[in-house]
């Protein structure tokens, strides 16, 4: 094992992946000579050259269509999309193209591509840059949505991503780039490939079900550590893939420890929460102990100044309170 | 104002080569083919064995056939939702374009795509799109894999007046001249956006001219004439094959109906629907080859009878295929099956209690 940072797994797994198979290339704006907004692809050019690292004009719509269409020829591109905000001036291309092209003509055409890009508030960004706006891609039959929280997810399911033959919005996230941790040293080994569509149970526990995806299932884990010192075994699931979502892992540790706290970095209404709820509320009904909660971030354009945008978003705080209201009312926690 | 377009089209037209009367025949039998496909398929519409939207090439037989003739067997075509004629261009049997429009799944995107979303992969058709100006950066992509494989195949990416005012539009050439993509963007001005006149949505309702911004050719070519829309078309072809320069290639041509077979086109001025009567290629064509020779009224009413039976043989195999079983509503959500995609009718529990 060594340890590296989320950006140096998402790199490196590009990197291995580009080497592997000559028809994966990378396509973005500013990912050439600027080495990447977030420099996810610093070294990349030099290595592979312009052929393989495409550098595009400001326009989303332009180049995720082209990807699309070059998907369609049978390449692989990996799309960066600068921050998931800027996925929206995109919106058609994923939604309408990408999404239907494989079952609007009858499965004769598969779109194996992949779109990269963060979300995340807490960067002092503003409103416009500080979206999680994954729910509107979670959405759509025929796209694929994965969200790693940890190094080693990042690059187990990137790996997966580029070698799915269907177009997968790849979610990263803005607090994630720098964190650290272990992922398996393979040098000659086939390194691991994630299996889409899978959650994760990250941390088993008997009294309570925390789930989260991208950075809000590490503050799960860091919640649970901190109920620990209460006595409270807390079970922390970790999505993965948001579509497909996985049911069956949510629920059962559910049926498990009777009652459940969703953490999303997005916000309340509608959102992730509320599918997860739903699910849960139809698959363990009569093991629930108490209703399922949602800490979710503040339904306001997320705002600049440092005060309001830390108060607005979930943390781990935050969770932490929702889950003692939560085991309180089901007789876990005094 | 649509008298003046077409005026100054006609002044344009490149000089054409001498066909021989085999070629301008068989040009005539394939506009025939799409006109009679075309009124079979209103006529389906309106007895309801169509459903959705039916968009028709009725005027455009010309820029269909002659577009569609200038590709080689390994090029790729993307079109718009006006793509019947296409699909029969790329040389697809007439059967299996009529069995989409019936939905049946026997149809070329097997009952999945309909009237605006035709596919064949053999065919190289690579889809008719329903959203305006949605296929025009996926054909700069295609372009782009033809490229990034240094192949020598050509993609050509039609589409209607309407789309020279989206953005897609202006970033795919604009990427498509960065890059030098082997790819022809052609513009089948018909002077319509439904119901909305390209002067009326187009500040620059030479649409050719947009190619300057890009440093791109830009041609406009009477779309009325099939002789000189292949011309125009393989010389775009033939830059993006051989020097990897995209064409922006407009066609003028008149809509001889309305947006689609619903729509009775009441804001249509007289006088402009009497002049695209007038432009209708298929009269214009099949009077040129019986007044040069080409053609005589015996070998006319023969291929008119030729056609006339392949239509509706096509219809007959359309109406007598099976509807897609309801057993293969899954079949193509996703290319790379994965866990937790299972099927579910709107009546089905998630879970069983």
């Amino acid at each position: 094992m060594s340890v590296i940072t989320y950006r140096q797994a998402l790199r490196d797994t590009l990197r291995a992946e580009m080497q592997r198979d000559e028809n994966v290339f990378l396509i973005g704006e500013e990912i050439g000579h600027f080495e990447g907004s977030y420099k996810i692809t610093e070294g990349l050019l030099k290595e592979f050259g312009p052929r393989r690292v495409r550098d595009t004009p400001i326009a989303e719509e332009g180049f995720v269509g082209a990807a699309i269409g070059a998907a369609m020829l049978g390449l692989r591109p990996v799309v960066e999309i600068m921050t998931i905000n800027f996925s929206l001036l995109a919106l058609d291309q994923i939604v309408n193209h990408a999404a239907k092209i494989y079952g609007m003509f009858g499965g004769q055409c598969s779109v194996p591509m992949v779109i990269r890009t963060p979300g995340g508030g807490g960067q002092q960004l503003g409103a416009t840059h500080s979206q999680n706006i994954e729910l509107f891609y979670s959405f759509v039959p025929g796209l694929k949505v994965l969200a790693p929280s940890t190094p080693a997810e990042a690059a187990s399911m990137l790996r997966a991503a580029i070698r799915d033959d269907d177009p997968v919005l790849f979610l990263e996230n803005l607090g994630l780039y720098n964190t650290k941790g272990e992922v398996p040293d393979e040098p000659d080994a086939e390194p691991e490939v994630a299996q889409i569509g899978r959650a994760a149970v990250v941390r088993p526990g008997t009294d309570i079900t925390l789930i989260g995806y991208s950075r809000m299932a590490g503050v799960a884990l860091q919640v649970a550590d901190e109920l620990a010192k209460d006595g409270v075994s807390a079970e922390v699931v970790d999505l993965r893939s948001l579509r497909p979502l996985d049911r069956t892992t949510i629920v059962e540790s559910v049926r498990r420890t009777g009652s459940a706290v969703v953490a999303e970095d997005d916000w309340l209404t509608y959102g992730i929460g509320a599918e997860i709820a739903a699910t849960i509320q139809e698959g363990a009904f009569d093991w629930l102990d108490a209703p399922v909660a949602r800490v979710a971030m503040a339904e306001v354009p997320l705002p600049y100044a440092k005060s309001l945008e830390t108060a607005a978003l979930p943390c781990a705080e935050s969770l932490a309170a929702a889950a003692r209201r939560t085991l309180r009312a089901t007789g876990r926690l005094r | 104002m649509a008298g003046k377009t077409t005026r100054r089209a006609t002044r344009t037209a490149p000089a054409v080569s001498t066909p021989d009367a085999e070629d301008l025949t068989d040009l005539f039998r394939r506009m025939l083919l799409v006109r009679r496909f075309e009124e079979r398929a209103a006529q389906a519409y309106t007895q309801a064995r169509v459903g959705g939207y039916c968009h028709l090439n009725l005027g455009e037989e010309a820029t269909v056939v002659g577009l569609t003739s200038a590709l080689e067997p390994e090029d790729y075509l993307f079109t718009n939702y006006r793509e019947h004629g296409y699909a029969l261009g790329r040389g697809i049997p007439a059967g299996r374009v009529m069995a989409e429009l019936y939905g049946r799944s026997t149809g070329v995107s097997k009952g999945w795509g309909g009237s605006m979303h035709m596919f064949d992969v053999q065919a190289r058709l690579m889809g008719g799109y329903g959203i305006v100006g949605g296929q025009v950066p996926l054909a700069a992509g295609a372009a782009l894999a033809v490229s990034y494989r240094g192949g020598r195949e050509v993609v050509m990416c039609q589409m209607g007046d309407g789309t020279t005012n989206i953005g897609a539009f202006h970033e795919s050439l604009n990427i498509a001249a960065l890059w030098d993509l082997p790819v022809v963007f052609a513009v089948v001005n018909n002077q319509l956006g439904m119901g909305t006149s390209v002067q009326e949505s187009s500040a620059e309702p030479e649409l050719h001219r947009r190619a300057a911004a890009y440093r791109i050719k830009g041609v406009r070519v009477d779309g009325t004439d099939v002789l000189a829309v292949r011309e125009a078309a393989r010389e775009a072809v033939r830059l993006a094959r051989e020097e990897q320069r995209p064409t922006l290639l407009e066609t003028v041509s008149y809509r001889l109906r309305g947006h689609s077979v619903v729509d009775p086109a009441r804001y249509r001025d007289p006088e402009e629907v009497e002049r695209a009567k007038e432009a209708d290629p298929l009269p214009l064509l099949r009077d040129r080859l019986l007044k040069d020779g080409v053609l005589d009224e015996e070998r006319l009413a023969a291929l008119e009878d030729e056609v006339r039976q392949e239509i509706t043989a096509a219809a007959e195999f359309a109406e007598s295929s099976p509807h897609p079983e309801v057993s293969t509503l899954f079949d193509h959500t996703y290319a790379t099956p994965v866990p937790n995609t299972e099927p579910r009718l709107p009546a089905d529990a998630l879970f069983t209690v």
